[in-house]
This record gives structure tokens, sequence and C-alpha cells, in this order.
């Protein structure tokens, strides 16, 4: 290799860091928040245009910002911060160097150059063609081409990623199986390889049409390959903020999975299956037959969902196991009661969890069911469930292990800690008001990606219930909620590195971050655990679970009656 | 680094699965090929099935 591999040994962790992959987690992770605050300013901007009574932006611009606001946090922020920590689940967790590190920055260029093309093609005002990009609605060539080059950029980060897992194996830097955490992180890798092709292979065409170089692309057959790229990236999300939820809990607690077999065929299930969902943004696509929606979304998505069901009780099990090894053994939630909150990055990574299970993957399942997918389908309950999953769920468990990277990666002390304990606990209930009222109203008809839910000088007049405006009104609140949230993260993080008192082995020796860093690099499965608390939190979620999908069940039945 | 546990086993007897699980390639290929054929081919040939307007 050309680069001689550096290291440093990290006085928090004990783990052998290289100082390429080291600057390159800094510099995908920086990267990530600088999109999270365009692309979070962009969605403020839309909740405020949704609320009736302020109705900010106005039309061409509400659907150009809405446009920038979905590829800027669905794709930019989301993968540079992914890429971030693929290289931290390689190099850093197997204590062995980054595979090319010269590779990885051209890489990490082609992200850069991609996503500011794709947002100058949109602030030009040409490309306002929303994150999906249907044809025949066409953008300039420059915007289909910045997304190419992200998704290239992205993919030589994949790549980075699977050569340095056969570096430290070479290497011999680890024994037996990887870290589970790894492992979660090669999900995400092999969900990112599927998806970028998917990309690739569907936007390199609908970029030679916009330059007139091809005449035609067919709109369902764009649909069908587009989703598997536009769903699919946000299964690489789900996959990398479970890994990095038992990254969380092993760190802070020394928490170790229920059972490392079991969790590692739950994430088998999601390599497997997960990608299959896209499926369900063509539910009611005419000419696609009903096998393939059914089997795709019905069979193949629960078996996905199974695996997260999997997870959802093995990291509450985890830290309920790890806590009654701590000695808080009382009653049978003593240990949830007593579990760190005051700490942003246990609080964060929990109401990640909580809210990822009970918003996103509930609401997830009854979207993905063919029939009662038809009451809720392209209404604004759809960006409500996703806010749930990858706002909620994903932006909210990588805001939560920002609060490791920066005093271990970054090597410098968090800055306000008194607002970033809170910080959370705004983001999240923000979030999940977001979530919630943006589902209540696409459950009374408000369409998704409408400037005017009233639709005004509509050929057939269309009288949304008071209701519907309420919803919207409180989406706008919270909204404004979730911002404050963001812009508190942005702003904690930002000072952090930039001003935080630098982390000498003197004060992480005073400050300690982690209580133990040896579970997460081990195999090992929790012994012989009491879950009473679990059990009973997992009963809560079944029971949540079923009486939902059976209320919407009983919706559909009176929204289309039979006699 | 990680080390091993009595829940490995020892390399002379490792099980199926987790050959397969400890194989990042193979389970690369797994995760591509599947969504590929059941989601992608089978889905592109519905669409080019559907006959073309008059």
């Amino acid at each position: 290799m050309a680069l001689a591999a550096k290291f440093r040994t990290c006085p928090d962790t004990g783990l052998k860091v290289h100082s390429q992959a080291e600057a390159l987690i800094k510099a995908n992770a920086v990267l990530g928040i600088i999109f999270l605050a365009v692309g979070g300013l962009f969605g403020l901007l839309v909740a405020l245009t949704r609320w009736p009574a302020v109705h900010l932006l106005p039309d061409e611009l509400f659907y150009l910002i809405l446009t920038g606001h979905g590829a800027n946090v669905l794709l930019f922020w989301i993968i540079f911060f992914e890429i971030a920590v693929l290289y931290f689940a390689s190099a850093v967790l197997l204590n062995c160097r980054l595979a090319m590190p010269k590779i990885a920055w051209l890489g990490f260029l082609l992200m850069v150059v991609g996503a500011i093309t794709a947002n100058v093609s949109v602030l030009q005002g040409e490309s306002t063609v929303m994150f999906t990009s249907y044809p025949p609605l066409k953008a300039q060539p420059h915007f289909y081409l910045g997304l190419i080059l992200f998704a290239v950029g992205a993919l030589v980060g994949c790549f980075i990623f699977f050569a340095t897992l056969v570096i430290a194996k070479q290497e011999k830097t680890y024994e037996g199986s990887v870290p589970l955490v790894t492992f979660g992180a090669i999900t995400a890798a092999i969900i990112a390889v599927f998806t970028i092709a998917s990309g690739a292979v569907i936007l390199i065409p609908t970029w030679l049409w916009s330059m007139g170089l091809i005449a035609n692309v067919d709109p369902v057959l764009y649909k069908v390959v587009w989703w598997a790229m536009g769903h699919s990236s946000q299964q690489i999300n789900v996959s990398a903020h479970v890994a990095i939820w038992y990254l969380i809990a092993a760190l802070l607690l020394g928490a170790k999975p229920l059972s490392e077999k079991v969790s590692r065929f739950a994430f088998l299930l999601y390599i497997l299956f997960l990608q299959l969902a896209s499926a369900h943004h063509l539910l009611v696509e005419p000419g696609i037959s009903s096998e393939w929606k059914i089997f795709n979304t019905s069979y193949a998505m629960y078996l996905a969902v199974l695996g997260s069901m999997i997870h959802g009780l093995s990291i509450p099990g985890a830290v309920e196991a790890a806590q009654r090894r701590r000695g808080f053994t009382n009653g049978t939630f003593e240990w949830l009661r007593k579990a760190p909150w005051g700490n942003p990055a246990f609080a964060g990574m929990f109401l990640s969890l909580v809210l990822f299970g009970f918003l996103g993957g509930i609401t997830g399942v009854v979207l993905g069911t063919e029939q009662i997918n038809l009451i809720m389908h392209n209404t604004l309950y759809v960006p409500g469930h996703f806010h749930a999953t990858v706002v909620a769920g994903t932006t909210l468990a990588f805001m939560a292990v920002t609060y490791l990277v920066v005093p271990l990666i970054f090597r410098r002390q968090i800055i306000l800690p008194g607002l970033a304990k809170w910080q959370p606990y705004l983001f999240g209930i923000g979030v999940a008001g977001i979530s919630l009222f943006m589902m209540g109203a696409g459950t009374l008809g408000v369409p998704r990606r409408h400037w005017d839910i009233t639709f005004t000088d509509a050929a057939i007049a269309v009288d949304m219930p008071g209701t519907a405006f309420l919803m919207m009104g409180l989406n706008g609140l919270f909204a404004l909620l979730a911002a404050t949230g963001g812009l508190l993260y942005i702003l904690i993080v930002v000072g952090s590195v930039l001003f935080g008192e630098k982390r000498t082995e003197a004060v992480a020796k005073a400050n300690p971050v982690i209580f133990d860093a040896s579970t997460v690099k081990s195999y090992g499965s929790e012994e012989h655990p009491k879950l009473s608390g679990t059990y009973v939190l997992v009963a809560i979620f079944f029971v949540a679970f079923v009486l939902y999908y059976y209320v919407n069940w009983k919706f559909l039945s009176e929204v289309w009656p039979l006699s | 680094m990680a080390g091993k546990s009595k829940e490995q086993g020892g390399d002379e007897n490792v099980p199926f699965m987790q050959q397969l699980l400890d194989n990042p390639f193979i389970l690369l290929f797994l995760g591509v090929a599947s969504p590929t054929l059941l989601y992608i081919v089978w889905g592109v040939i519905e669409v080019a099935q559907i006959p073309i307007a008059q």
C-alpha cells in the first residue's frame, strides 16, 4: 500500500485507530452534518408551508424546496454518515488499516461534487422533480449527473469497506467472527451495493434522456427500478442504525446481545428480504400483478419485519440484562428507570428504538399490506411513516452516536452538556409529533406533495375535514420543536469540534464517556438473562401492533362498504 | 480483538450457518441476487408484458 499506516491507541477504548480511517470518518461525518443542516432547514420551510395558517412559500418555491429537502436528508446526510459508520466498523473495530485510503478520498470527493452539483441544479429552479424524479418530469442533466457521481462515490466507499474486511482477515487483526456491530455494517454495505447499482441502472438512461440522447424512459419501468434505489436506500439506514443501537448499548452499559446467533440471523433476514419492501410504493400500480406485489410486500417483507422484531427484543433485552448485572434488580422496571437518561447518546438511542418500532415499524407493515395500503397510498401518511423510520429512527440514532464520536474520534469534549442532555428529547418528541400528525392527516385523505390541501379552483371540489387542518397545524408546531432540537444538535456538535476542550489522556481519565469497550469488540451472548421488563415492553408493542392493524382493516371496510 | 467464545467452536467444526455468516462476499452475492431476481427482474418482466396501447 502507498501510505504508511499510522495508528494511535484510543485512551478511552484501547482501540488502534488508523489515522487515514480517522480522517475519513471525520470528513464524512462533517459533510453529513452540513447536508443535514441544509436539508433540515428546507424541511422546516416545507412544514411551515403545509401549516395552513402560515402557508409560507409560494407554490413553485415549495416544490423546489421539497425536492432539495428530500435529496439532502434522504441521500446526502444519511449516506455521508453511513460511510463514516462503515469505516469505523471496519478499520477501527477490527483494529486494522483502512484499505486504499487514496481511493477512499477519491470516493469522498465524488460524493461531495455530486451532492453540490445536485443542490446547485435544484436551486437553479429547473430541476423541481421531487426526490423521486418520475419521468416525464425532466430535470436538468446535471441534477442526474450529480446523483450519479454521488452514488459512484458511495459505491467506492462500500468497496473500501469490503477491502478493509479482507485486510483485517489477512492480517489476522481479529479472530473468529467479526463483532456484531461490524456484521450490521456489512448488512448495510450489502444493501448499499444493491441500492446504488439499481440507481445507476435507472439514473444513467434518465440522464441520457435529459440530454436528448435517448427518446423515452418508460415511466412504469422507471418506477420499478427507481424504487429499488429510493426505498432500499432507507434500508441501508435501518441496518446502520440497528448496528448503532447495539454499539451504543455495548459502549455505555457493556450490553451483550441476548444471542449473537439470533441477532446475526436477523441481519441475514435483512440481507435477503429487506430491499423487497420497495414494492409497497407500487401497490396501486396498474399493469403489475398482485402476485409480484403480495410476494414482495406481504410475504418477503414480513421476514424482514421478523428481523426487526428480533432486534426490537434483543436490544432492550441486552440493556435490561446489563443493567441488572450492574445491580438494578428491583421490580420489573428499575433497570429502565435508572438507565442513563441524562446521557444524550443513551437517550437518543432508546428514543430512536422506541419511535422506530412503534411509529415506523407498525405503520410500515400497514403500508405494506396491499388491501389497507389503499386507504393511505400517496397520502401524507407515507411521509409520516418514513419520518418515523428515517428521522426518528436513523437520524436520531446517528445524532446519539455523535455524542460518542466527538469525544472518541474528534478528541473533543462536548460543549454545553446541560443542553446536550435535552437535545434528543426535543428532537425525538418533535419528530414523533411530525410523524403522528402527518399520518393522521394522511388517514383523513390529505395528499402528499401538495402545496394546497384545499385544492382551490380544482374542477372537482375537495372538502377536507377540519381535523385535517388541525393535524397540519400541529405538524407545523412539532416541526418547530424538531427544528429546535436539530439546530441545537448542530450547534453542540460543530461547537464541540471547533471549540470543545481537547480530550487529552488526563481529560479522558477524568471524564469517561464509555463504560466498557471490550463488549463491542468481542463475540458472545448474554448468559441466563432475566428479562421481565423487556417482555412487558414487547407485549405492549404486540398489543399496539394488533390493535392498529385491526383498526385499519375496520377503517377499510367502512370507506369501501361491501353489500 | 474478537476472542473466540465457546459458542463458536473450533475451526475444524464450524457449522454451515456460521461459515455463511462469516463470509461477507457470499452474503454480498445473496443480498444482491435476491432482490435483483425477486423484485427487479420479476418486476421488469411484469412491465414488459403490459400490451402497448394501440
